[in-house]
């Protein structure tokens, strides 16, 4: 008896401890469970962190030709300004500049260079979008970002350096507020 | 029916007609029967049988808003404005419903049958939905404005179209993004949500649970038919009250997870000011009157129902108030109907225009206290010198003053 009381007192420990073991369970029971191959293919958007990046490597050396040979130049311009598509490269002023001098220019203004690889990933070339192998997106992320003075030439990135790139902007920009229903947009502000 | 009765009901039937045609044939001889009608008629189409058409005569338009065609020469839609001038009620037909795209898309073509909504990332159980598994779940049909940050007004714009035609509202069905997001289980820790599309650029927004959690809709049909294609069919997100970039179309895919992921979409958003980053999320109160507005004219002095619409992404709309004398006075205007949490609101003025110059303004009061401030307070809000030309932090909800002319015609009296 004294042992069953035992069991019972261990078996409800998790509970008091906060701890749900048990998983929620679905209320209607529609749809199905996504197979893991499923959710690699669509799970393209990444995080600060880069735990979605796919293995792979890429230099500013090969970054360099393919921002020629994938017709990047054509858009953006052969240095990365001047194109009819947004500027890549901010103004040659050297390094330890305020990214925000610039226009909206993704590889120096991004506070994490996740972001760069992302964008190029999902949305570029334009009307070609998804044929980069996750090599190439390395490799053009490295060119744009040793453009910006980001990184050294030489530097290989891979889906473990690329998250740990320190960008110029990355403690400087405002975090968007916590949000609550019912709330002004802004404490303090009447309109 | 007795023949009896039958033959004494054809008698008074033929009695009336005599008379009647008797009676119009003294006053305008036409042929004996006939009444005036329409002078020309439109044969029936299959097309028109099928999906109804408005009248020729009716020729409002959208048209490309921002400095950019749409579509361009690749075919790209990228942002087009709703003609606000023309509107009546709340709701936007959805031919004319405004639209923006991420940088310029191609409208995708989808086979709602092969398409599907994944729920994934931090939940017990990930989930995949056709679309006839979600119109399955239980549903909610809600009004609802989007509106652009884009939609901005300035001195160098004419019409409503141009300074407000980046907003419309529609009646959405769908179901509520919370349901799927409980059917899944969220884990704890998990206060973000990644909402990302199946067009071209995939564009993806970061969201906070908090806001997924309490009004998101997961969207399948607008205005009693299926969403149209350039509002993201089969399926949308809508984020009442935030602005329209968070309104993921063509939504294939929520993510869960524990942090803001600076997607494309979010570092549109990227600012150092704090008061930017906060007025740049959730709508404020705003208002416009779209009769009479710019380009408009007013054929004399004497009544006029002044009419325009009022939102917030706060919540509803509470108060309406009409100047004539460009701010200095305000009265009450008439909310017309029920105000809807985050939905367009008609409110109408009844004026009788002494045929003088003068400048018309309407300002809204949202249900959580906010109101739609003038350009000059917000310019003595953050301390900048009159004068000094400015541009509106975060989304613009400022007050739009109409300048009606002693001729009757209306312009934009942005300084």
């Amino acid at each position: 008896m004294r042992l069953l009381k035992h069991v019972a007192a261990l078996s409800l420990l998790p509970l008091l401890l906060g701890v749900t073991a048990q998983a929620q369970s679905p209320t209607y029971g529609v749809g199905r469970a996504p197979t893991e191959v499923e959710v690699r293919a669509w799970d393209i958007a990444i995080s600060p962190t880069g735990e979605e990046l796919p293995v792979g490597s890429g230099t500013v050396d090969k970054g360099s030709e393919l921002y020629l040979s994938k017709a990047c130049a054509g858009c953006h311009g052969t240095t990365g300004s001047g194109g009819i598509a947004p500027r890549l490269v901010k103004d040659d002023v050297g390094p330890d500049v305020d990214p925000w001098r610039f226009g909206r220019v993704l590889p120096i203004r991004s506070p994490y260079a996740t972001t760069v690889w992302d964008f190029i990933n999902r949305a570029m070339p334009l009307g070609q979008e998804g044929t980069l192998t996750p090599d190439e997106v390395y490799s053009l992320t490295a060119y744009l970002l040793f453009l910006n003075d980001v990184i050294a030439d030489g530097t290989v990135l891979d889906e473990k350096s690329l998250p740990l790139i320190e960008m110029p902007n990355r403690d400087n920009w405002a975090q968007v507020p916590d949000w609550f229903p019912r709330q002004p947009r802004l404490q303090g502000y009447p309109y | 029916m007795s023949s009896k009765q039958s033959d004494r009901r054809e008698f008074l039937k033929r009695s009336v007609a005599l008379a009647s045609g008797l009676g119009l044939g003294a006053a305008t001889q036409p042929v004996l029967g006939q009444l005036p009608g329409p002078e020309a008629h439109q044969h029936g189409t299959d097309e028109i049988v099928a999906y109804g058409k408005r009248s020729r005569f009716v020729t409002s338009v959208r048209i490309p808003h921002g400095g950019r065609h749409s579509p361009d020469t690749f075919g790209l839609d990228f942002h087009i404005a709703a003609p606000l001038q023309d509107s009546v009620g709340v709701i936007t037909p959805s031919s004319l419903h405004y639209m923006g795209t991420t940088r310029g898309s191609f409208i995708p073509d989808i086979d709602p049958d092969k398409h599907h909504l994944m729920i994934h990332g931090m939940v017990d159980n990930p989930l995949v939905f056709t679309m006839a598994d979600l119109k399955r779940m239980p549903s909610v049909t809600r009004l609802h404005f989007i509106e652009c940050a884009g939609n901005r007004s300035s001195s160098r714009m004419t019409t409503v179209q141009e300074t407000h035609g980046m907003t419309s509202c529609a009646e959405w069905t769908g179901v509520l993004l919370s349901t799927l997001l409980k059917e899944a289980g969220v884990h704890e820790g998990a206060d973000w949500i990644v909402a990302e599309g199946v067009e071209e650029v995939k564009g993806a927004s970061s969201l906070p649970m908090t806001k997924a959690m309490d009004d998101c809709l997961v969207c399948y049909a607008m205005n009693g038919e299926a969403v149209r294609p350039q509002q993201g069919f089969p399926l949308r997100l809508l984020v009442p009250g935030f602005e329209g970039i968070f309104n993921v179309k063509w939504l294939r895919r929520i993510k869960v997870v524990d942090q803001y992921y600076m997607t494309y979409n979010d570092y549109g958003h990227l600012t150092q000011d704090p008061a930017n980053a906060a007025l740049g999320y959730q709508i404020g109160p705003k208002s416009v009157i779209t009769y009479p507005s710019g380009g408009q004219q007013l054929p004399g002095h004497g009544f006029y129902e002044v009419s325009g619409l009022a939102w917030s992404g706060g919540g509803a709309v509470s108060r309406v108030e009409v100047s004539t004398d460009g701010g200095r006075t305000w009265v009450d205007a008439e909310i017309r109907g029920t105000a809807h949490p985050m939905a367009h609101t008609r409110f109408t003025f009844q004026w009788n225009w002494d045929g003088t110059e003068c400048e018309l303004q309407s300002r809204c009061t949202d249900d959580v206290g906010q109101v739609q401030p003038s350009r000059a307070q917000v310019a003595e809000f953050w301390n900048i010198p009159a004068g000094q030309p400015f541009s509106v932090k975060g989304q613009d909800n400022s007050i739009q003053p109409w300048r009606v002319a002693s001729d009757g015609s209306v312009h934009n009296a942005i300084a």
